[in-house]
């Protein structure tokens, strides 16, 4: 039997999660307050996800910048390369929240999206 | 002289949330005074996820959730004036404010909602002598200038002081192709959010050192590199622990502290261990009719405690326009925040003009483990509730209920403490 300590980053109360693994099962997870960090603990020790959030510039609108991230968590292993399939991306104003901004990043089937509006200058 | 029914000082999720519960209640004439060039505050500039879950049960970015109380202003048609800058608020309550189109103008306000937010606090944070070469920010200034302007203050950076938005950048620095050395910590734990110690730290492996302070800055018109070092437990420098990193930028985030100079203007009175004014059970502060909410009051971690507290300022105000407001009959309960509890918000209670139920936040001043947040009615213990951990960088509540508050009509003090198990 193994114990594994994590906090839950299920949102900023951050659980204290205390998840008890049995041959390579999750068999008890405890701490949490909400369903939440149950979903998430027994995620974190076995295919631990993260949501990405970044910027991309934004041309013509009235800032420079619109916020994004990725519609869903992705693995962990795939931040970077999420972050890098933003890299040099320019957008035309009007952008609206939820417009896609890069489709499927890399590979993980999830959808970049933006975060903000920006109005045209 | 314009007149209103409520005018709210800042345009942040605070100001947002007191003006859509006031209009909800039935208050039509409501003024939003904003500096910015835009409404929703600092969220416009927090694009990480990790806000709403609680309001909105759904995990948002700062932007989303300040567009959806954006959104609610603007279908209730409340007003607002955004590049408009409060220069004043008098005891009787004529806000003074200038903007470019109408110059200074005054507006006579029935009650005024204070929801100007917080600033960093930087100075004395680099308590060293020496250059202040370029190249040394505050870390949310970095985090403006990165997220809303997309420019990159450095390469190579140390953070010292490990409050959220310090912990925020590393992550955000380090996705922009900067390698992000070291956090250093004053004290012997950590100002943030445990929660974003994980994911910004752990998991790009950013070491975090507690009990670590800035002890040395290199550079002349440049940073080229700083020397952090251990401190004993009085905060002074450990000699022989020095270690030298190479960067070009330096963060601060060394802490929040609310921005009450108009409220001090007012004659409203102020915690000096918040920083922001003394409220009753109702938000108010020393001066009838003068409300507080959000981080102005008491700086918060999860915008979701400044809706909630902001749409009962919003409420409270209302009721207090329309008349509707229960009488305080004079009776008046005092809190006593002692042995960790550092403050409490609010401060006093009004038993009769109390809702029937009341969320009291507070603060620890200290890392307790196996703990119980206890309350005593005098000195009778009411209830205790086991934490496995408390932190002073995450904010505590207890709940009062109205009914219990006048079922004890002698009630004076209610003590809020943090007793060991
Ligand atoms: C970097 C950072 C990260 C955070 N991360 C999270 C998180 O992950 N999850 C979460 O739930 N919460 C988070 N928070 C907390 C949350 O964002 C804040 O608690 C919340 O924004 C506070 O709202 P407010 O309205 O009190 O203040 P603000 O958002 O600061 O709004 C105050 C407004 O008042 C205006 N103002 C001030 N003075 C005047 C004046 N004289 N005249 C006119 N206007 C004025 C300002 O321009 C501003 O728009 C974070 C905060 C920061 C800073
Ligand atoms: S368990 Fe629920 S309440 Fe606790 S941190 Fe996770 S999501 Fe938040």
């Amino acid at each position: 039997m193994e114990k594994r300590e994590l906090i839950c980053i299920g949102c900023p109360l951050g659980c204290p999660v205390t998840v008890t693994i049995e041959e390579g099962q999750v068999v008890k997870v405890e701490g949490n307050t909400c369903k939440r960090g149950d979903d998430y603990a027994r995620k974190e020790v076995t295919n631990p996800t993260r949501i990405v959030t970044s910027t991309v510039t934004v041309e013509g609108g009235k800032d420079v910048t619109v916020s994004v991230k990725t519609q869903s968590d992705v693995p962990k292993g795939k931040i970077f390369e999420c972050v890098k399939a933003l890299k040099g991306i320019v957008v035309k104003a009007p952008v609206h929240i939820g417009d896609v901004i890069v489709a499927n990043a890399a590979d993980t089937g999830v959808d970049i999206v933006a975060t903000s509006n920006v109005d045209e200058k | 002289m314009k007149a209103y029914d409520i005018v709210i000082i800042g345009g942040g999720p605070a100001g947002l949330a007191a003006a859509v519960s006031a209009k909800e209640k039935g208050v039509d004439s409501i003024l939003i005074l904003e500096r910015d060039k835009e409404l929703g505050g600092i969220l416009n500039q927090c694009i990480h996820n990790g806000f709403g879950l609680h309001t909105f049960k759904e995990e948002l970015t700062g932007p989303e959730y300040a567009a959806r109380f954006i959104k609610q202003v603007l279908d209730l048609g409340i007003e607002y004036k955004l590049h408009t800058m409060v220069m004043d608020i008098s005891h009787d309550k004529v806000v003074t404010a200038m903007n470019r189109e109408e110059g200074m103008f005054t507006i006579q306000a029935k009650t005024v909602i204070l929801a100007m937010g917080c600033r960093e606090r930087s100075r004395g944070a680099l308590n060293i002598p020496g250059y202040r070469p370029a190249g040394i920010y505050s870390a949310g200034t970095a985090q403006r200038l990165v997220n809303r302007e997309g420019f990159m203050p450095g390469r190579e950076v140390v953070i010292l002081g490990s409050g959220d938005i310090g912990l925020i950048m590393a992550r955000r620095m380090t996705f922009e192709g900067a390698k992000v050395k070291v956090v250093a910590e004053l004290m012997p734990y950590s100002g943030g959010l445990k929660r974003n110690i994980v994911q910004c730290l752990d998991d790009y492996g950013i070491p975090l050192k507690l009990s670590h302070t800035v002890v040395e800055i290199r550079g002349k018109e440049r940073l080229t590199g700083i020397t952090i070092a251990e401190v004993d437990s009085k905060g002074k420098p450990i000699p022989g622990t020095e270690e030298d990193y190479d960067c070009d930028t330096l963060l601060l985030s060394v802490g929040l502290i609310p921005e009450n100079e108009l409220s001090r203007g007012a004659g409203v009175e102020m915690s000096p261990i918040t920083s922001g004014p003394l409220v009753n059970e109702s938000l108010e502060t020393n001066i009838e009719g003068v409300f507080a909410c959000g981080n102005v009051l008491h700086v918060h971690d999860l915008v979701d405690f400044v809706s909630e507290e902001a749409g009962a300022a919003g409420r409270n105000a209302a009721a207090f326009v329309m008349g509707e407001r229960r009488t305080s009959q004079g009776r008046e309960i005092k809190l006593n925040p002692i042995e960790g509890v550092r403050y409490t918000v609010p401060s006093v209670i009004h038993p009769d003009q109390m809702d029937d139920k009341l969320t009291v936040r507070f603060r620890v001043g200290n890392v307790y483990k196996n703990c119980y947040i206890s309350v005593y009615f005098d000195d009778e213990r009411i209830s205790r509730r086991k934490r496995p951990v408390v932190a002073p960088g995450e904010m505590e509540e207890i709940k009062l209920e109205r009914e219990k508050l006048l079922s004890y009509p002698d009630l004076k003090t209610i003590t809020v403490k943090i007793e060991e198990a």
